[in-house]
């Protein structure tokens, strides 16, 4: 039996409107920290150590202090035969950061993620919603620039 | 055997902004014929009779799956469109989702009337959010039309975790939940979302349903295979010329798709399926791609002759490790234990036990994990140490002589060669 079974009717609606909510409260703020999970904890009910729970599950979701703009490589296996390392290695070269680190004046985080289904435009990254494919090293530099 | 694009038949050709020219090229005659003239139970036999199968990358009968749903007993029952896609490889689904999002509706209001369900999701993968404007107004338009009485449909968004593309883990995401698998059984059309019957079906598969209705089910089961009907689409990346998206019909040899159309040229081995997919050398470059066979998702990535196999099942196992949702301990631990021996044997770090102890552990995941990820994970590393072995042997000799060679009086001594 799922967990469902075992909640009240209304603590299923809670749930059910988590994972929109915490969206929402990224789109807000830049990042979930533990001040917007207490708040949101208490608008739902739900105990603060399952909404951080569901919270640090997801790869999109993210709990630390994130930049304004966030880059994810993805460094699966169509993208790592075209040289994911070599766009994370420009992204240093530019911006000097490593994946899972922030520039100091908070512009841009870096991450490595899964799978972003561009294979076909491999080496590929995300910079928030858009995708960026047939990365080069000069392509990477010119898109950088492009964020304030 | 040359491209048959029946699922890709609208993209490019129709306006994903605008069901008008949906409608103009008999866009929704197959939900009018099912909804006026066709009974649920018929509307599943005919899906049935056709043999399709599964296409996000288990392969289950739909028909099947769908009379389970029809047959229980309930008074609210869903229906799930799986577009999570994150399978490596895999991006078939985000070309339909921008290209023909109305044949996807309409597949799902055909599924809705045939198992009983009144509302329906879209899950969408949080990496693929460009599309949720396009698809919401797809939705709204259809409604307009007045095709959505029987079924609301509502896109919801995923968070970014691949786990969440295997339908129980995906219910207890829509759930509000850490997207961790089910224990089963219970399997969603007798109990799935919030208990109720449930069905889920992936993208390609739904939207193969209008083109059954329209034509019938024996103009579907002429095509493909004995256990493999119909069309499949196929995502091509890697060593190739021309990446891309490819429908051939099931059972075509992997040589059409991969030298025929996407123009490899020197291939030492490919992975069907996707990151637990199977890795063949291309000595089986002949072999037809179907169920039977070799299938999976339909990804297909090639690898030319200076790849190195143990490099590329190494990528593989990083990402599944990564995206384990660690809720069973054969695939959570499994899957570090592997990484980690894996990871020595590309650094030149490996022992003589590192084979015996990776099929040990593969064949104990297969048995034991929850779910497909823990399950097959381990397949590169036994299809390469079936089809390549010789590298592991290789690699495992140069770490030990190696190690030997560092550690001897020769090399710490001022004549050795550094």
């Amino acid at each position: 039996m799922s967990a469902a079974g075992k909640e009240t009717q209304s603590s299923i609606a809670n749930r059910a409107e988590l994972l929109p909510a915490l969206k929402q409260e990224l789109g807000k703020n830049g990042n979930l920290s533990k001040t917007v999970l207490t708040s949101l904890a208490d608008k739902t009910g739900l105990p603060l150590n399952e909404i951080y729970g569901v919270a640090t599950f997801y790869a999109y979701l993210p709990v630390a202090a994130a930049g304004k703009n966030i880059i994810r490589v993805c460094g699966c296996l169509p993208c790592d035969l075209k040289d994911a390392q070599g766009v994370i290695g420009s992204i240093k070269k530019e911006l000097g950061i490593e994946p899972g680190q922030t520039t100091a004046d908070a512009r841009f985080s870096l991450e490595q993620v899964g799978c972003i289904g561009a294979c076909d435009q491999a080496p590929a990254m995300m910079i928030n919603d858009t995708l960026y494919g047939n990365l080069t090293p000069a392509r990477i530099a010119e898109i950088l620039k492009s964020f304030k | 055997m040359a491209e048959k694009r029946i699922v890709l038949g609208n993209c490019g050709v129709i306006d994903p902004q605008n069901i008008e020219t949906y409608l103009a090229k008999g866009g929704f005659k197959a939900f009018i014929k099912a909804r006026d003239k066709m009974k649920p139970q018929g509307i599943v036999e005919e899906i049935k009779k056709s043999g399709l199968t599964g296409r996000g990358g288990a392969g289950f009968p739909c028909g099947l799956k769908w009379e389970l749903a029809r047959n229980t007993k309930a008074k609210t029952k869903y229906l799930i469109c799986n577009a999570d896609e994150g399978e490596v490889g895999q991006f078939k689904d985000k070309y339909l989702l921008s290209k023909d999002p109305f044949t996807l509706i309409e597949g799902m209001l055909i599924a809705g009337l045939a198992i009983g369900a009144q509302q329906a999701f879209i899950y969408l993968r949080a990496e693929y959010h460009v599309l949720y404007d396009q698809l919401c107004r797809a939705i709204e338009q259809a409604k307009e039309k007045g095709f959505l009485k029987h079924l609301d449909i509502k896109v919801f968004e995923g968070a970014g975790s691949y786990i969440c593309g295997e339908e129980s883990a995906l219910m207890n995401s829509i759930e509000g939940r850490r997207g961790e698998s089910r224990y089963k059984p219970p399997y969603p059309p007798t109990s799935g979302l919030w208990d109720k019957p449930t069905i889920i079906n992936n993208v390609e598969t739904l939207m193969n349903v209008p083109h059954i209705i329209n034509n019938g089910a024996a103009w579907f089961s002429a095509m493909g295979t004995k256990r493999s009907k119909g069309t499949k689409v196929f995502c091509v990346s890697g060593d190739v010329a021309r990446p891309g998206v490819y429908e051939l019909e099931m059972g075509s040899p992997l040589k059409e798709l991969l030298i025929g159309l996407a123009g490899a040229k020197d291939i030492k081995a490919v992975q069907i399926g996707g990151s637990a997919g199977s890795i063949i050398p291309a000595s089986m470059i002949d072999t037809p791609l179907a169920h039977e066979t070799f299938l999976g998702s339909g990804a297909v990535v090639a690898l030319n002759s200076s790849r190195d196999i143990i490099d590329i099942v190494h990528n593989d196992m990083h990402f599944l490790n990564e995206e384990s949702c660690g809720k069973c301990t054969p695939c959570r631990e499994g899957t570090e234990v592997i990484l980690e021996i894996l990871g020595r044997l590309t650094r030149g770090e490996g022992v003589a036990g590192d084979i015996s102890a990776l099929e040990d552990l593969a064949r104990t995941m297969a048995l034991a994990s929850l779910c497909g990820l823990g399950q097959a994970a381990a397949v590169p590393v036994l299809d390469s140490l079936k089809y390549f072995r010789e590298e592991y042997i290789n690699r495992i000799d140069q770490s030990l002589f190696l190690r030997s060679y560092l550690g001897s009086e020769f090399y710490k001594s001022k004549e050795g060669v550094r």
